[in-house]
């Protein structure tokens, strides 16, 4: 069994995302089913009374998934909650981090609580979420 | 508002997370952990088989509330959350659906403002649910103009 690589208080390294394009918003609209054209067409979202289009609330939560995923060898996600507090606009770029707030005992291993943040370069809120992983330490 | 359709629940309806459906999911949220894409690596893995991103229920069809209507604008997702029994495998089959959890109102600075709130399941064969969500929709004054409800 692999030690968790984690303590109480850490900090992750952040992931600093490419700027936000009209193409991966595309990308992710086919690859989701979510065709909302606020997030694809400008007439769209001027029409919602936006100033252009802005990215998917659901991609910025996957992509804040990012700091954990690499994980899955060795335990699963359990629960995860995002609050969107804002919106990503086009050539955003997107930070996302996370610190590790809790160790806990459980019946299938050990379960660690991360508090995630996604904020633009600009240090503008995005989102924030909660998001528990139990670490099995299995890799087979 | 639609408080009368508290618990409403949608049918059931069978998913099959494809293979080509998490791929292109993948490569779309720019997660491209081996465990979603390599076969033979993943067979080796504690999982045996390949699984999804945590976010890919979002593909999933869970069903049509037949008691209620979204409007098509104006509508933000304020909240998601989701709790996971395990990840979801591809090739599974999974039975879905969507029950109506709460509706309730705010007055807001920019007018009144009417909280939805759905909760998606998805359950395997057994009957055991796999991963279950809570989605909050915030319907602005735009929205609930489109809907025949503005204050």
């Amino acid at each position: 069994m692999t030690p968790p690589p984690w303590e109480v208080g850490d900090v992750l390294a952040e992931i600093r995302l490419d700027p936000v394009s009209r193409l991966s918003l595309i990308k992710y609209a086919g690859a989701s089913g979510d065709y909302n054209p606020i997030h694809t067409i400008d007439d769209a979202a001027r029409a919602a009374g936006l100033p252009g289009i802005i990215q998917h609330g659901m991609l910025t939560m996957a992509q804040m998934s990012r700091l954990i995923t690499p994980y899955f060898d060795r335990g699963y996600i359990s629960s995860f909650f995002t609050r969107f507090t804002g919106m990503l606009f086009l050539n955003d770029v997107l930070v996302i981090s996370a610190t590790v707030t809790e160790a806990e005992e459980a019946e299938h291993g050990m379960v660690y609580g991360f508090d995630l943040l996604a904020h633009t370069a600009e240090g503008r809120d995005i989102a924030k979420g909660t998001l528990g992983f139990v670490w099995t330490g299995a890799a087979r | 508002m639609w408080s009368e359709h508290i618990g409403a629940r949608s049918d059931s309806v069978r998913n099959t997370v494809e293979r080509g459906a998490v791929k292109r999911f993948a490569e779309a949220i720019g997660d491209l952990n081996p465990l979603y894409l390599d076969e033979e690596l993943a067979a080796e893995s504690h999982w045996g088989r390949l699984i999804a991103p945590p976010t890919f229920p979002r593909v999933l069809d869970f069903g049509t509330l037949t008691e209620i209507r979204m409007p098509p604008a104006g509508v933000i997702h304020g909240e998601q959350g989701y709790r996971y029994r395990r990840p979801l495998f591809v090739g599974e089959d999974l039975y879905c659906y969507t029950v109506l959890e709460d509706v309730y109102e705010r007055q807001g600075k920019a007018g009144k403002m009417v909280f939805v709130v759905m909760k998606r399941v998805a359950e395997d064969g057994g009957g055991e649910e796999v991963v279950s969500s809570k989605e909050v929709y915030i319907l602005t004054e735009v929205a609930l103009a489109g809907a025949g409800e503005a204050s």
